[in-house]
């Protein structure tokens, strides 16, 4: 095998366009946990806003609606999970795992017309000077507009969760929803906002896998993605620059197995299509052994429990 | 002094099946503390969250400072000026104790300024207070703090607390009293809900008494005795338990250097606790929530196993067994959270009852369940301790507090334990039904089995221990005779009121 044909510059710049979709995704779960609710219908969303934006996108021949539609798509479909939870009361769990399974039968019939089609391209921003910068230049300032648009979306995020109001009310009701109530916040209110722009954001992310990181439509096209969302979450503990770092790390580690396979590795092909999974699994095994301190506490206390006002 | 702050006037509230408030009518004077008694159910709640805005009244009307005054929701009570302190307290553990404040405030300055704020605030009443401690690692005297003062930062006319004291050791209650004082003398109504009645008398100006929903009588708690009181919330007269004199036994519980870390992040671990308790006997044991009750319940009982000796019954070790081991040896434990420790809520009272019954009442034989056997052995719990429920079939959730205590404590009470461990038999129950649990657990001493009471009901302890000792901070005091001992003493067994001063606002 021949690693020399690796560059470390094309594989940074590559990891983070393969990071985007899982980081959109993720930093969405992430403020929906934080308002205490667990969605595990990301998967589910996510392919629902890759079809929806590509279908769009097609149509009109412009990616910008195209993305616009993917986070429609999905936040629609994330309000069938708000209602249920937030209104019925069913479990978030049980109804979380069924959104996914919605979700892919219904972007498969949505997308059966779209197969074997090509979107409208997006352009790489090319920042002059900046771009020509040895190294540093392809790696920082040669991307599309979502890839910026993201790390915009995660710096924001985590400005807004740790110094606004409106973040220190959706941690509130995350961790006690009882008490957000006496005070007189609406704990369903705020819930159903969060679980909303989660939909949003997965849809985003599925977007930018129809739209610019494949670019095409196939059933299943998102393969998982969702679920690797929901461990960086984890992995992060719910905190949004690690998410940022967690998704890298992934991306990193598809981006790398996809070169080893390209240098020809000699180890089957399947062990390394499996090896981000595999690292998923560590490292969430890694993240959640019991341990003293405050980093179990991570997690916000009143995740995935439902809330019925009692007066 | 004299002129009217709020008037209410006919307030009433139906839920289904009850109604919690009916026709309720009367004044809070500016500058007083108000007294609002009754015993669980009564409706105190109820009314005071329609002030607050919680919940919206049927009929009736309010009147705040010569203005109608209907708040639809908590921020709008707070615009006018009410301030409410929770029973159960409406913090948030992970976050610190100044974005706790800032949940709690209409328009709050920023961060730092509100920092620099609270500071001054608590330092003006005496309450000293870290604004940038997280709040799951205070103490409860110390969150308490933090709900007054996010009411005294917004300079409120009528400040409401449900039940403060339950939580404080006698001294912290000391310093909370005079900060109410202070607040008084500045102008600040208090309306004040307890059922603890020598409080009532030593800082309540004016009473009004809520039996069933409906105002029963008003007086002036400072010439009624304790016990005029207690019968106007009851309407009856209340039965005393009746203790008879205890013969020290042979040792039938013995614990011993125990030491156990605790299973929850915010929860105290115990560190080297050692007591015995003889046949006969109840240990009382004290102490301010969360210095440990719940982790040695959970060491007595078998949920969190220890090295076999240092749990030991009748001199066998039994630390390293389980619950039900222990039950079949005769150890027997009743937890303190009715729904969902000590009963399964949406499990029926046959279920419940055989959840623990069954090694001790053979309700199961061959691995097969015995349900007549069990439905007779809940049906007997609910004849024995008059249980309130339309038979066994019913669900767990569906009895009031004080009737699924009488049924929990009932469970154990009949399986005839040689010790019987309880954390909080009374919390939440009505006098009557109090006074009846405490019967029965004096009863079963006197038939020779050991008790050990963990509560934080120094009253109820004083009522039934013949020994008394206290946790705090995760170590046991050592156990002294219950008789003769002062509120002081034992408010310094459980701690004093820690880095609490004396409020010095006009002092300086």
């Amino acid at each position: 095998m021949d690693l020399s044909a690796i560059s470390p510059t094309l594989l940074i710049a590559f990891l983070m366009v393969a990071a985007t979709p899982i980081l959109l995704a993720a930093i969405g779960e992430l403020v929906v946990e934080k308002a205490g609710v667990l969605n595990l219908g990301v998967e589910g969303m996510m392919i629902t806003g890759a079809i929806c934006g590509f279908a769009v996108a097609v149509e009109t021949g412009s990616p910008v609606l195209g993305f616009i539609a993917a986070a429609i798509g999905g936040a629609i479909l994330s309000m069938i999970f708000g209602v249920l939870t937030q209104f019925f009361l069913t479990n978030q769990v049980a109804t979380g795992l069924a959104l996914t399974l919605f979700g892919l039968g219904l972007s498969s019939l949505l997308g059966q017309s779209y197969v074997g089609i090509k979107p409208p391209g997006t352009a790489k921003i090319d920042i002059p000077v900046l771009s020509d910068i040895l190294v540093a230049g392809p790696i920082l300032f040669n991307h599309d507009w979502m890839v910026y648009f993201t790390l915009a979306l995660v710096v924001a995020i985590w400005w807004v969760l740790k110094f606004s109001r409106m973040g220190l009310i959706i941690r509130a009701v995350g961790e006690n929803h009882d008490a957000a109530h006496a005070l007189g916040y609406k704990v369903v209110r705020v819930r159903l906002m969060a679980i909303a722009f989660g939909g949003a954001c997965a849809g985003l992310g599925g977007g930018y896998l129809s739209l610019i990181r494949v670019p095409q439509w196939t059933d299943g096209m998102t393969a998982g993605a969702g679920w690797i969302a929901l461990a960086i979450v984890v992995f992060a503990s719910w905190k949004p620059l690690r998410v940022l770092l967690g998704a890298y790390l992934f991306g990193g580690v598809t981006i790398l197995q996809l070169n080893l396979q390209a240098a020809g590795l000699a180890i089957p092909v399947e062990y390394l299509s499996m090896s981000p999974y595999v690292i998923t699994i560590v490292v969430l095994v890694i993240m959640s052994a019991p341990r003293k301190g405050r980093a179990s506490l991570a997690a916000p206390a009143c995740l995935g429990r439902a809330f019925h006002a009692s007066s | 002094m004299s002129t009217p702050l709020l008037e209410i006037k006919g307030l009433t509230k139906a839920y289904p099946g009850v109604v919690a408030n009916d026709d309720v009518s009367f004044t809070i004077k500016s500058g007083e503390v108000h007294a609002l008694l009754g015993e669980n159910g009564a409706g105190k709640s109820t009314l005071v969250k329609m002030i607050y805005g919680l919940v919206k009244p049927d009929a009736g009307s309010m009147v705040l400072r010569g203005d109608p005054f209907l708040p639809p929701e908590p921020r709008a009570a707070r615009a006018s000026g009410v301030a409410m302190v929770f029973q159960h307290f409406s913090l948030f553990e992970a976050l610190d104790v100044a974005e706790n404040i800032a949940l709690g405030m209409e328009n709050p300055p920023k961060m730092a300024d509100l920092a620099a704020r609270i500071s001054e605030v608590s330092e003006e009443y005496g309450l000293p207070l870290d604004p940038h401690r997280i709040v799951g690692d205070l103490s409860a005297g110390e969150r308490q703090r933090v709900e007054i003062i996010r009411c005294l930062l917004q300079n409120p006319k009528l400040l409401i607390m449900d039940e403060p004291t339950s939580v404080l050791t006698p001294q912290e209650v000391d310093i909370l009293f005079q900060t109410l004082e202070q607040l008084r003398d500045e102008g600040t109504s208090i309306l004040y809900i307890s059922h603890k009645l020598e409080e009532i008398r030593r800082l309540c100006d004016h009473a009004t008494i809520l039996r069933l929903g409906k105002v029963v009588a008003t007086c002036n708690p400072r010439q009624e005795t304790v016990r005029a009181m207690a019968e106007m919330m009851v309407g009856e007269s209340l039965h005393v338990p009746e203790r008879k004199p205890h013969v020290a036994g042979e040792i039938a519980l013995e614990v011993e250097d125990l030491s156990v870390a605790s299973p929850s992040a915010f929860g105290t671990s115990l560190k080297e606790v050692s007591f015995s308790v003889s046949k006969g006997e109840v240990l009382g044991i004290g102490g301010v929530a969360g210095n440990g009750q719940d982790e040695l319940t959970a060491a007595l009982s078998g949920e969190v196993l220890v090295a076999p000796l240092q749990v030991r019954l009748a001199g066998a070790g039994v630390g390293d067994k389980g619950p039900q081991e222990r039950r079949a040896l005769g150890l027997l434990a009743a937890p303190e959270e009715r729904l969902g420790h000590a009963a399964a809520p949406d499990m029926s009272l046959t279920e419940n009852a055989l959840l623990t019954g069954n090694v001790r009442e053979n309700l199961a034989k061959n691995g097969f369940l015995d349900w007549s056997s069990a439905e007779g052995f809940a049906e007997r719990i609910i004849e024995g301790f008059d249980v309130r429920t339309p038979g066994p079939d019913n669900a767990a959730r569906s009895l009031s507090g004080g009737n699924l205590q009488k049924f929990v404590i009932g469970r154990e009470v009949l399986q005839k334990p040689s010790v019987l461990v309880v954390n909080q038999p009374t919390w939440g129950v009505d006098a009557s039904a109090a006074a009846a649990i405490r019967q029965a657990i004096l009863d079963l001493a006197a038939e020779g089995a050991a008790i050990v009471c963990i509560s934080q009901d120094l009253d109820e302890l004083m009522e039934i221990s013949d020994r008394f000792a206290a946790l705090n901070g995760g170590r046991l005091t050592d156990p002294v005779p219950a008789q003769g001992l002062t509120v002081d003493q034992i408010g310094l067994m459980m701690g004093g009121a820690h880095d609490m001063e004396v409020a010095h606002h006009g002092a300086a």
